[in-house]
């Protein structure tokens, strides 16, 4: 039987933003463990390709400092990785009792013996004389600083917010991702003699062109920080949050700490969130923490949603209700500009579309829900102000950065990686390019 | 660091630091994100002029809620524990411009300083310049702006000191001395911004607002501050802060600024 690591009670955990998951002990991760037949299967599915069975069978046989040096050879984040990678589509999906529903739980393990020896190996690093910034700190720039670092290069990270980590640190919650956990990470690094430059934008506070002067290669790692909007009345109107700044007043901000942080959240009685992704799932049980009831509106099935299945199970649990196959149509506000109610028109199935999801269409039957609280979490597209001034770079339609197979761009001393190439994406395959963008302008600039 | 603080004016105060980054990026029109301490909040201020010489910015606010008040018992020697700029775009004149009117009204003035600075110092155009304040006590850089403007007209609502009238009698009376302007540039509380928009447009005359609204980032990433322009939806933070005033809706940006209101209230108690 596949074990899973117990977690916080769904009605004492509404009240808290401590971690849902308490992880495995001792006892549960050697079990687990032992599991496994250690075929290797899994591997397959990692974007990092980390060597799965191998940290495994060192759980087997309690070594877990010889496991989790396993696999920090390959993941510089396994903590975080451990936490929020879609292990389910992942190495998981591929394991051998995936098929009875009973995979290995390899996220839990990962977690479980990167939280038990925290403290990390010390890297000897052979200077080679050469400089790279890396712009962004979020999981790509994060990956990239360790890759490159640890190849010798002088490495500055450069960040537009005052706490570095990006999504990690404005975007997961606490209690999916505690910033105790990022701490540690960016501490790793810091210790290695990565450089932060926080309250950096670039672009604004140094222009591309002078850090092409600075150091000998570029990464640019500067994520989808652009919020997706519906386009309907209404939208502009108090309390109505695009899903980032609702996230970041609460993730980055501590909003929901008020007055002891200073930056204000109005407590919602009830809220509706639109969307069903990942960002949609966190936002409604944020939402649901500052004790309002939630309402997540999603215009197909519930199936369809891309958020992952423990997100939802997790959100229906802690009492989010899923309105699905209802889009919005408009966003009522009252005399002050506030919301008072979203007008949502069901919406009916037509067919399948060519991803397998279902097709919809609108019904032209409409109903109103009261809320004094509108959230929407629709997706992201990159930040445009790299454009600005962009030295060479060629971006799509869509903000996205034109790259070749190497992740090099048009400009042969920047590379790209992250959402900045893919469009939003998840954090394991923003590190997967870090890596292969940081192996390539390991051997491009060292040569 | 901050190297020199002054008291300007009741509750207003100018901040100089120490900002090497600022300094040699600026351009008359953007601002800068700052939070007074680690808990603090991320608030959006005008960069009011910058010293190149010695990498030096200068801040201008009035007290007006809890991080500002924080801000003002900073002393000289203290840090600012974020400062994130230069943010937005620069100010950017319509071709041809050669006569410009340049209206600031209470700690609005802070912000019009560095276009009046702009437009009279570098760009060598007529700058006149119409200040209002509610009295003689709340004016600021009068004497600054007096030097560089090339022509200067105080207001007071209580005739304390200038003329006697509001901002938009400021107006009509530097047209009816100087005759027409290429284009206004007006910087105020969003009530003062709406009369003189509404103001100018009966009068056919261009006008520029710099806008100020909740920030967060700062960076185009959260949204916070968007807002419905020539039915289309902008970042002030990215897309601004100067636009063309008669494409604002100045009566939603009055219900958004007011949305937290309450929760100053509860931080300063």
């Amino acid at each position: 039987m596949r074990l899973e690591p117990k977690m916080q009670d769904p009605l004492s955990r509404i009240r808290n933003f401590e971690e849902v998951s308490l992880g495995f002990t001792e006892e549960e991760a050697i079990l687990e463990a032992k599991r496994c037949r250690l075929c290797g299967i899994c591997v397959k599915g990692c974007p990092v390709n980390i060597d799965i069975p191998g940290f495994i069978k060192e759980i087997q046989e309690k070594n877990f400092r010889e496991s989790i040096d396993i696999i920090r050879k390959y993941s510089v984040l396994p903590a975080v990785c451990g936490r929020v990678c879609p292990v389910e589509n992942q190495c998981e999906s591929q394991c051998i009792y995936n098929k009875k529903g009973e995979a290995i739980n390899i996220g839990a393990l990962e977690r479980y013996v990167a939280d038990l020896i925290s403290e990390k190996p010390e890297i000897s690093i052979d200077e080679n004389g050469k400089s790279v910034g890396i712009v962004g700190s979020g999981p790509a720039g994060l990956t990239a600083a360790f890759e490159l670092r640890k190849a010798g290069f002088t490495v500055t990270v450069y960040e537009a917010l005052h706490k570095p980590g990006g999504v990690l640190r404005y975007g997961i919650p606490n209690f999916r991702l505690p910033d105790s956990i990022v701490d540690k990470e960016i501490n790793y690094l810091l210790s290695m003699g990565v450089n932060f430059k926080l309250n950096f934008l670039v672009g604004k506070t140094i222009f591309l062109k002078e850090l092409l002067n600075l150091h000998d290669g570029l990464l640019l790692a500067t994520g989808a920080g652009l919020p997706g909007q519906l386009n309907i009345p209404g939208e502009n109107g108090g309390q109505v949050f695009l899903a980032n700044e609702f996230l970041t007043r609460m993730n980055l901000m501590h909003a929901y700490e008020f007055p002891k942080y200073h930056t204000p959240i109005r407590i919602p009685k009830k809220a509706v969130v639109i969307g069903g992704g990942n960002v949609a799932m966190d936002c409604a049980r944020v939402a649901r923490r500052l004790g309002a009831e939630v309402i997540l509106a999603y215009r197909r099935e519930e199936k369809d949603m891309p958020a992952r299945r423990d997100e939802r199970i997790h959100a229906k649990e802690e009492g989010v209700q899923f309105f699905t196959l209802t889009n919005p149509s408009e966003i009522i506000l009252d005399e002050k500009g506030l919301v008072k109610g979203i007008k949502l028109e069901k919406m009916k199935i037509i067919g399948i579309d060519e991803k397998g999801r279902n097709k919809i269409e609108g019904t032209a039957q409409y109903f109103d829900v009261d809320c004094d609280m509108v959230i929407v979490a629709i997706g992201q597209r990159p930040n445009k102000i790299i454009q600005e001034n962009s030295e060479g770079l060629v971006f799509d339609d869509h903000g996205l950065i034109k790259v070749d197979e190497n992740l090099r761009s048009s400009n042969p001393k920047i590379w790209a990686a992250g959402d900045i190439v893919t469009g939003a994406a998840t954090v394991i395959l923003a590190m997967g390019e870090a890596k292969k963008a940081s192996a390539n302008m390991i051997k491009s600039l060292l040569n | 660091m901050i190297v020199k603080k002054d008291k300007i004016a009741d509750n207003t105060y100018s901040i100089w630091f120490y900002h090497p980054e600022i300094c040699n990026h600026f351009m008359a029109g953007q601002f800068l994100i700052l939070m007074v301490t680690e808990n603090g909040e991320r608030i959006p201020l005008t960069i009011a002029d910058i010293d190149k010489n010695n990498s030096l910015v200068r801040i201008i606010f009035q007290v007006v809620g809890y991080t500002t008040k924080l801000l003002s018992e900073l002393n000289v020697n203290d840090s600012i524990y974020s400062v994130l700029g230069p943010l937005g775009n620069a100010l950017k004149l319509p071709e041809n411009t050669k006569k410009v009117l340049l209206v600031g009204g209470g700690v609005g003035v802070a912000p019009l300083y560095p276009k009046i600075k702009e437009i009279s110092i570098h760009l060598k155009l007529t700058a006149d310049v119409v200040i209002g304040a509610r009295n003689i006590n709340l004016f600021i850089l009068t004497d600054e702006i007096e030097k560089i403007a090339n022509k200067l007209y105080l207001f007071t609502d209580d005739g304390s000191s200038g003329h006697k009238g509001l901002v938009t009698d400021g107006i009509k009376k530097a047209i009816e001395d100087n005759g027409n302007y290429d284009i206004c540039i007006a910087i105020g509380p969003l009530i003062m911004m709406k009369v003189v928009v509404e103001l100018n447009k009966s009068l056919n005359l261009p006008t520029y607002v710099s806008l100020n609204p909740i920030m967060l980032d700062g960076t185009g990433m959260c949204g916070g501050c968007r807002f419905l322009y020539d039915n289309e939806v902008k970042f002030v933070c990215v897309d601004g802060p100067i636009f063309d005033g008669f494409k604002v809706n100045f009566d939603d940006l009055m219900k958004k600024n007011a949305q937290y209101k309450e929760y100053e209230c509860k931080l300063n108690s």
